[in-house]
């Protein structure tokens, strides 16, 4: 659905975007995740045909970014960092007029469905000056949908508003999936990253790594299993060291971090030894990292690298 | 619809629910137009300006006056300068009205959401400009039915109401108004790139009018009068100095510029 090749944006001096490729599939929810900066507003800009790229191309629902760019417009959606509603305007109104510029077909059918379905419709009068802030993010969702678009940009979605609205943001978003539709996020919220989405790409100006979000987490981190004992004691880890599939033992408040490759097969070695060694071990369980450690891995090795050029 | 339409008409909605745009496009044609037949109305009894002759009035003007009599050329010499600032109207709306819809969508940062449509960037700039020019127009014309009317009920003599609505004044009207209206709109989008505030860039455009002042000065204080060959020749420079501003505009109002450099 989404294609790009060495898709490079440059803005004078700054490289906001460098070469990127990626491509994703039709009906996948695909997360796009990097720090302040990393590019990520500029791509969806890219994507949308809102700019155009320095060098390299991409192609969105078939068509050519740059060539196509009227085409592409009728076929996505866009929620924009800032909601960009008119003030002055009511909420039914500010719909209707972006629904008439799509050439939607039935304006006013169109424009109840989508207030309805985000809760708005019994403020449709109501100037969108008034609006909270989550009222107009929604507002800035269905005005994204209205047009029915098949790939959806999504710029941070759920930034600003509260953990209710934040998670009615995610489920309606889960709704959109099992429509069918493309669905590209840009987010910092890399929990909700991990819920939501298919595939991850992790940017900071370039491509940093893009995969499942388990397959990134094993990619970077062996598996660690932490036993809680009693009272930890030196001769316990010395014990484990000289186990041939222990790859590193820690030792913190009287418990053992282990790393080893295959928890299911080992861990019954190690329970036995640590058992006859005299360990009283209390509970046994997995550390499973979060995507926000190997997120801050990813950009933070990224910082390191930068720091030496 | 067409989208350039639908943008004007948006416009409207948004832009008429601001006070000082409905002030400015409202009060300022009315005291444009009260004004000239007020002092028609004041100046009806003759016998005040019986006294004058053409010999008192500016030497150039008095030429214009020919077959009229002193108290009529009096008359037609007062009301006559308030019809260039009668020109001001279609200058001032459009200014208000661009500056606030314009910086209105950049303060909104509605743009970007607009131009992710399929709408075109001559679209848009067609629907700023006309829903700018429309009201300046439509009020200008019908500021001037209403003078028209009022002359004729209100001056000295026929002789008087023949020369305020003669070609000089219809040309004036419907030709070099809606040129001038083009012209604020068009420096009213070239400054609107830059303004972060609606009246900043409103007070800054309102600059578009200070040749129409120069000349309004020039007139009263007799250095030249608006004849029909002058303001012939104010209708052809207009022309080319819009083609030139609505050139710059359409320029600077480029999908990216507006989007990433329009701040
Ligand atoms: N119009 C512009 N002119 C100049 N530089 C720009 C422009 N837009 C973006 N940039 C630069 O490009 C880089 C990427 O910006 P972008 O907004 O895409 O980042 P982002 O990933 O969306 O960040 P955030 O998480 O803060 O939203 C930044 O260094 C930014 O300063
Ligand atoms: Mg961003």
């Amino acid at each position: 659905m989404i294609q790009t090749e060495n898709l490079t944006k440059r803005f004078g001096d700054i490289l906001a975007v460098d070469r990127l490729t990626l491509s994703v599939e039709a009906g996948e929810v695909f997360g796009f995740l990097g720090p302040n900066g990393a590019g990520k507003t500029t791509t969806i800009r890219l994507l949308t045909a809102l700019i155009s790229p320095t060098s390299g191309h991409a192609t969105v629902a078939g068509c050519e970014v740059g060539l196509e760019d009227g085409k592409i417009r009728r076929q996505v959606g866009i929620l924009t960092e800032s909601p960009g509603l008119y003030d002055r305007l009511s909420a039914e109104r500010n719909l209707a007029f972006f629904a008439r510029l799509y050439e939607v077909e039935d304006v006013d059918g169109q424009v109840e469905r989508y207030l309805r379905m985000l809760g708005l419709w019994d403020r449709r009068h109501e100037e969108a000056g008034i609006f909270s802030r989550g009222m107009r993010q929604k507002l800035a969702i269905a005005r994204a949908l209205l047009h029915e678009p098949q790939v959806l940009f999504l710029d941070e979605p759920t930034s600003s508003l509260d953990p209710e609205a934040a998670r009615l943001v995610r489920e309606f978003i889960v709704g959109l999936k099992r429509e069918g539709r493309t669905i590209f996020i840009c987010t910092h919220n890399l929990d909700e990253a991990d819920r939501l989405c298919d595939r991850i790409a992790v940017v900071n100006t370039r491509l940093l790594a893009l995969d499942t979000p388990s397959a990134l987490r094993r990619q970077l981190y062996e598996r660690t299993v932490v036993f809680h004992l009693r009272e930890a004691e030196p001769r316990f880890i010395r014990r484990l060291q000289t186990l041939s599939f222990v790859r590193s033992v820690r030792e913190m408040d009287n418990k053992l971090v282990v790393a080893l490759d295959d928890p299911e097969k080992h861990n019954p070695v190690i329970i036995r030894s640590l058992v006859e060694a005299g360990a009283d071990i209390q509970f046994v369980g997995e550390l499973r990292r979060t995507l926000e450690d190997v997120y801050l891995r990813l950009v933070g090795s990224e910082d390191g690298k930068s720091n030496q050029r | 619809m067409n989208k350039t339409w639908i943008i004007v008409r948006k416009d409207w909605a948004e832009v008429f629910k601001n006070r000082f745009v409905l002030f400015t496009v409202a009060f300022l044609p009315l005291i444009l137009t009260a004004l000239p037949l007020i002092i028609l109305y004041a100046t009806r009894s003759t016998s005040d300006l019986e006294g004058f002759s053409s010999a008192d009035m500016p030497a150039g003007f008095a030429a214009l006056c020919n077959e009229m009599s002193g108290g009529e050329c009096v008359q037609y010499f007062i009301v006559s300068q308030f019809m260039l600032l009668f020109m001001l109207i279609p200058m001032a709306i459009p200014v208000t009205i661009a500056s606030y819809s314009i910086v209105g969508e950049k303060t909104t940062r509605t743009l970007e959401p607009v131009l992710a449509t399929p709408v075109t960037t001559f679209e848009l700039l067609a629907g700023k400009a006309l829903a700018a020019a429309i009201p300046a127009v439509v009020v200008t014309w019908l500021g001037f039915a209403v003078f028209a009317v009022g002359t004729r009920v209100l001056s000295l003599s026929p002789n008087v109401t023949a020369r305020l609505l003669d070609p000089l004044w219809l040309m004036a009207i419907f030709i070099v108004g809606p040129l001038l209206a083009v012209a604020a709109v068009s420096v009213t989008v070239m400054v609107s790139s830059r303004a972060n505030d609606p009246r900043v860039a409103e007070q800054l455009s309102m600059l578009v009018i200070m040749p129409l002042l120069a000349a309004f000065f020039g007139q009263i204080t007799g250095l030249f009068f608006i004849n029909q060959t002058l303001i012939l020749w104010m209708a052809v420079g207009l022309v080319v100095v819009d083609s030139g501003l609505l050139a710059l505009a359409t320029h600077i109002f480029q999908r990216e510029t507006i989007l990433t450099r329009w701040k």
